[in-house]
């Protein structure tokens, strides 16, 4: 929302400086969002004559001016305007000087071999208008020397405020002025409209055939106008607010939405045929202002003759019936609009007007009337013409409400302490009406404010008067005294285990939580209720299955960049169904190239590619770091269609999924165009079960007085089974001795047969009563290498 | 060797068994020696022997003769070995010589990093933790009634727009879920389970239909909630100028309060904290201009009666911010949507350290 200063003043009694009222404005929640002083930036351009006007020798498009800018000097300046001649009276900037419009500082230049001291300007090189078909073309008697801005009274500083969807009231100069007054910067000026005579035709019938769209609706006929320029003072007002004056009429009903915030229509009396009437569209094609054809449905309401649509209803009026300088019989709307309806009709059409941005968020229904009467009072004055009686259908609806409001109210949400008397005066200097005499208060508000609907809003009202930096700050006084657990166990894990995934050396990333379709199918999701609706993008249409997607995206990425080593992990939220407990939190990672536990990129010791193997040490790591059972897992080798079948496991506990690692599928990865070898591990944050004795809480501590003694056994097997059949077969052959069984060997080539596989383990033996003697010793050993041979088939290797 | 020994020749053999020892030339060639002479059939110890059957005068000269032999030879010996073990010492660690300029084998701690929104949560929850707040969360999947109308957003309102919020596919009961556009839902949520006193922050994703320069359909906020009998705008100015002086890690927090609009709070405000902008971006604390950085407000009555609390009997303050943002604005990342793109060589230089675990007792961000 913009205004001028000398603009406020027409409603704002007050001696209060730009800085006072900006500051001000702030303050009591009309944020400025910017302020244009155009008399200092324009400052330094004065006006001046061209003397002289030649063809430029090396170009044809300019010409070589000899310019006279009132200090008695001639001055030399090349210029490109078409409208460039002797005899001009211009704007003439010299060099040193700064042009605002863009944003170029002046210096004496030679443009095609001919020497340029300076500019002569357009209004768009002032910032002034859009204006550039030429330089400012001012009447022969301007006084040259004189500076431009005194001369031409543009230096009235503008100021853009940012208004919240909920002062619609503030989208008028009228609503802020009110505001300052009652913040104390000065006094409301009364709003007068000039009496006139209502000595002409009464316009045409109006007919609501949609009264939830359109409460009430007011049309005035004046005849006899003369349209044309408006006023100077009014075209300057416009234009300093960024609207382009179109004719007295247009004029008056852009100056008047935004002076009180009333939009209003004029329609070309001649050009409409018949009674009017409000209802919903038809599906016409309707060519509006902006000259741009829409169809309007039966969602959206429109005002019609018997030619058909005339006008979208509080959005944008129609091109047929519109006003231009050939207009003498003029018809005046002023009607009501249902909001949500105006929102959304905007919304559809794509069309963004000041009336549209005003009636969705309310105008004032009470002023719908005397808003007609301030117009038609203008266009009398400007134009001429006899005004008729006003036709109104529908009933402007009572949009005050009365509040039951006990002063105490503020102190209690606010902590400000707020006398009465000064409570309601505010209130009252807003408009609102106070019953001071009834407990509790008796607060009707003012018609423009069917924002504030009860006591919170009348203390926010209150508050931001008074001056919210009165509010002290007030330390929050504990409320456990003893400090609480501040995170859920799961937070806590999510939080452990970033921290141990990064000491393994892996690099965390934040990937979108939405996915191709492609790829959420590719890893095991891609269900329709996980599909948006209204993706933004293609690659962002799916809720993620698995956080490997997007690793596996952003892996690619950067080794197309160049960066060939990599380990990246991620931890958050994937998606099985739109339900909340569809939602896990997962750690997952993803390792390419030279980048392991134990380094990156090449050694001079010995390097390795990242394999099956470190992606089940960062699970098992990352489990480890949470305080998950690693010991009481089995790996089984069942892990989704997404990981290469004989390269991966799956991490179970009991009859619980926790994970999967392993290679990824040469398919899968073939079908992202990611690199061939890809291993990547996810683990599931939720199925890990919650320790189950309290962390303050260990066992005893026991440990022998006797030597562990630790046995080698290599043993050969078919080649089909895992190691871990030998090591749990082993363990198990005598449960109070084998106190653990670690493969140390896994050798193929040389004295072993194909097919087959030599896997060699230590057995650590714990006694706890005795020394092992060397006979034990061998009994063990004995039952150990049956154990194993009945499990696996396996032999002692000689 | 084996000559009688007699006072006459003692000097001699000495003299030969000084010359066996000095010529041996490892601890090896210094044991025969040793066992030549004074083992058990060594010279010396054959000598020895014999003193038995000396005559006691014969005796009387020999004994201290040859035990004094026998002292020194041992003597001799053992410093012999000595000098031998350390000229083996010496030409062991001459030899023992390794380039140190090689590059070990690394650990992680030196390569992993955490995310900078990672560790901004982290510094969220620490600082909160301290003034007394739980962390709560919610779904990124919601429903209409959590994340739109418990929140008091009027039939119609831009933001359950398609234009705006992301939806689902409808479902078989004709309604659809939503991916929440703010972590509000979590506010509701909370005072639905929980009694007053309520004290929570929900860190959190959050979705819009919006993509640009400073737009991204993704992003992170946080939201804050207390709820109470007494709690009003004063505690929430001190809760939020607290949580900005230590989280900015700067002196003067100074905050600029602006009323404002949000159907969820009444009243509402916007809050800016003190900055400085130049060419070299914004530095917090400092200057007179003003950068926005969160909304707040009291809990709307309606919000409160939605979620089954008396709004003249309970009352409560809420705000909500972007992380991203705050993350940006304290690190000086200059662009979003570098935050999501997993960028290797970006996530190396903004990340954190694996085990840079920001508390309250060892500073923030070090």
């Amino acid at each position: 929302m913009k205004f001028t200063l000398s603009w406020l003043k027409d409603h704002l009694e007050t001696d209060a400086s730009l800085e006072t009222i900006i500051d001000q404005l702030t303050a009591i929640g009309l944020e400025v969002e910017g302020v244009e002083d155009r008399a200092a930036a324009l400052a330094p351009f004065r006006i001046a004559r061209v003397l002289t006007a030649d063809q430029h020798p090396n170009a044809d498009r300019l010409r070589v001016l000899t310019v006279d800018p009132g200090d008695g000097s001639k001055v030399q300046v090349v210029c490109g305007a078409p409208n460039a001649r002797a005899g001009l009276v211009g704007v003439f900037a010299a060099p040193g000087t700064h042009v605002p419009g863009t944003g170029v500082d002046l210096a004496v230049g030679s443009i095609r071999g001919v020497e340029s001291h300076g500019m002569m300007l357009s209004e768009r090189e002032m910032g002034l208008s859009d204006e550039h078909d030429g330089i400012v073309d001012l009447p022969q008697d301007a006084p040259v020397g004189t500076p431009y801005v005194a001369w031409a009274d543009v230096g009235d500083p503008v100021v853009e405020i940012g208004v919240t969807p909920n002062r619609a009231d503030c989208l008028g100069i009228r609503g802020i002025a009110r505001d300052l007054a009652a913040a104390g910067l000065g006094t409301l000026k009364p709003l007068t409209v000039a009496d006139f005579a209502v000595d002409g035709s009464a316009a045409p019938a109006v007919t609501i055939d949609a009264p939830d769209l359109c409460p009430a609706f007011g049309l005035r006929l004046i005849e006899g106008v003369a349209n044309g320029a408006s006023p100077e003072w009014m075209q300057r007002r416009l234009r300093s607010i960024g609207l382009r004056p179109i004719n007295a009429l247009v004029d008056v009903t852009n100056y008047l939405t935004y002076d009180v915030g009333r939009p209003l229509h004029v329609f070309d009396a001649d050009k409409v045929s018949g009674d009017l009437v409000v209802r919903r569209g038809a599906g016409e094609e309707f060519e509006a202002l902006d000259g741009r054809f829409y169809k309007v449905t039966d969602a959206m309401c429109v005002i019609a003759d018997s030619n058909g649509v005339e006008s979208l209803a509080g959005i944008m009026g129609g091109e047929a019936s519109g006003s231009s300088e050939a207009t003498t019989r003029v018809l005046v709307e002023s009607a009501l609009w249902e909001p949500i309806n105006i929102a959304r009709t905007g919304r559809t059409l794509g069309i963004h007007s000041d009336a549209r941005h005003r009636f969705e968020r309310g105008v004032d229904p009470a002023f719908m009337l005397p808003g007609l009467d301030y117009a038609t009072a203008m266009i009398l004055s400007m134009c001429g013409g006899k005004a008729g009686p006003v036709t109104v259908a529908g009933t402007v609806p009572d949009a005050k409400r009365t509040i039951a409001f006990p002063p105490a109210e503020v102190m209690r949400l606010s902590g400000l302490e707020v006398d009465e008397a000064k409570q309601a005066e505010v209130l009252d200097r807003l408009g609102f009406t106070v019953d001071t005499s009834a407990s509790p208060w008796a607060v009707t508000t003012p018609s423009w404010r069917a924002d504030v609907e009860g006591k919170a809003d009348l203390v926010e009202e209150i508050v931001r008067i008074v001056g919210i930096d009165d509010v002290e700050p007030t330390p929050l006084v504990r409320t456990d005294p003893v400090a609480p657990k501040v995170l859920t166990t799961l937070q806590q894990r999510v939080a452990t285990v970033r921290r141990a995934l990064a000491t393994q050396g892996m690099t965390e990333a934040v990937t979108w939580s939405f996915v191709s379709h492609e790829d959420a199918v590719a890893f095991g999701g891609g269900s329709q209720a996980l599909r948006l609706a209204n993706p933004i993008a293609e690659a962002l249409s799916d809720m993620r299955p698995s956080l490997l997607a997007g690793l596996v995206r952003a892996v690619t990425r950067n080794v197309n960049r160049g960066h060939p080593d990599l380990a990246l992990f991620e931890v958050g939220q994937v998606f099985a169904g739109d339900e909340p407990a569809d939602q896990t939190t997962q750690a997952a990672g993803v390792r390419q190239g030279r980048n392991t536990a134990a380094g990156v990129g090449r050694h001079w010791d010995g390097d390795e590619t990242a394999d099956a193997f470190d992606a089940k040490a960062d699970i098992l790591a990352a489990l480890t770091a949470i305080g998950g059972p690693a010991d009481r897992c089995e790996i089984t080798r069942d892990a989704p269609a997404y990981y290469h079948p004989g390269r991966s496991g799956t991490l179970r506990l009991g009859p619980n999924v926790l994970g999967h690692f392993g290679e990824l599928h040469p398919a899968v990865l073939a079908g992202m165009d990611a690199p061939e070898r890809l291993v990547a591990f996810e683990l599931t944050l939720e199925k890990v079960p919650e320790p189950r004795r309290n962390a303050t809480k260990k066992p005893n501590f026991s440990a022998s007085d006797l030597m562990p003694v630790r046995r080698d056994f290599a043993f050969l097997v078919s080649e089909d089974i895992d190691a871990r059949a030998i090591t749990k077969a082993a363990r198990g052959a005598r449960k109070d001795l084998v106190s653990d069984v670690a493969v140390f060997d896994v050798y193929r080539g040389t004295g072993v047969p194909e097919g087959q596989k030599s896997v060699a383990v230590e057995a650590t033996l714990q006694p706890s009563g005795k020394t092992l003697t060397d006979d034990d010793i061998e009994k063990v050993s004995a039952d150990i290498i049956a154990a194993v041979a009945k499990a696996t088939g396996a032999t002692l290797r000689a | 060797m084996n000559a009688v020994i007699s006072p006459d020749n003692l000097d001699e053999i000495e003299a030969g068994i000084e010359a066996q020892i000095n010529a041996a030339g490892d601890e090896a060639a210094l044991e025969s020696v040793r066992v030549a002479t004074l083992g058990k059939k060594g010279s010396l110890s054959e000598q020895m022997k014999t003193l038995g059957k000396m005559s006691p005068e014969e005796r009387q000269v020999m004994g201290p003769a040859l035990n004094g032999l026998k002292a020194r030879v041992t003597e001799q010996i053992a410093a012999r070995r000595e000098a031998l073990k350390a000229a083996a010492l010496e030409a062991q660690l001459v030899a023992e010589r390794i380039d140190v300029t090689l590059d070990p084998r690394q650990t992680g701690i030196g390569r992993g990093r955490i995310h900078p929104i990672s560790q901004v949560w982290d510094e969220l929850s620490a600082i909160f933790a301290d003034l007394g707040f739980r962390i709560a969360e919610g779904p990124d999947i919601e429903t209409d009634d959590f994340n739109f109308t418990k929140l008091n957003f009027p039939e119609g309102h831009p933001a359950r727009d398609m234009h705006d919020t992301f939806f689902l596919p409808e479902r078989e009961d004709g309604t659809r879920r939503l991916l929440r556009t703010h972590t509000s839902p979590v506010q509701i949520r909370t005072m639905l389970k929980d009694k007053p006193p309520i004290r929570i922050i929900a860190p959190g994703r959050t979705y819009r239909c919006d993509s640009d320069q400073t737009h991204t359909p993704m992003f992170h906020q946080v939201e804050g909630l207390v709820v109470d009998k007494e709690s009003h705008v004063g505690h929430l100015k001190w809760v939020l100028t607290e949580f900005c002086r230590a989280f900015f890690e700067v002196e003067d927090a100074s905050m600029r309060f602006r009323p404002s609009f949000f159907p969820f709070t009444e009243p509402s405000y916007e809050v800016d904290i003190r900055c400085r902008r130049s060419k070299d971006g914004i530095e917090l604390g400092v200057g007179d201009d003003w950068l926005e950085i969160l909304g707040s407000g009291m809990v709307h009555p309606n919000v409160l009666a939605n979620c089954g609390l008396d709004p003249d009997v309970y009352q409560g303050f809420a705000w909500g911010m972007g992380i991203d943002r705050i993350a940006m604005l304290k690190y000086g990342m200059p662009d979003l949507r570098d935050l999501f793109e997993g960028d290797s060589r970006w996530l190396t230089h903004y990340g954190f350290a694996p085990l840079d675990r920001p508390s309250l007792a060892g500073g923030l961000s070090r």
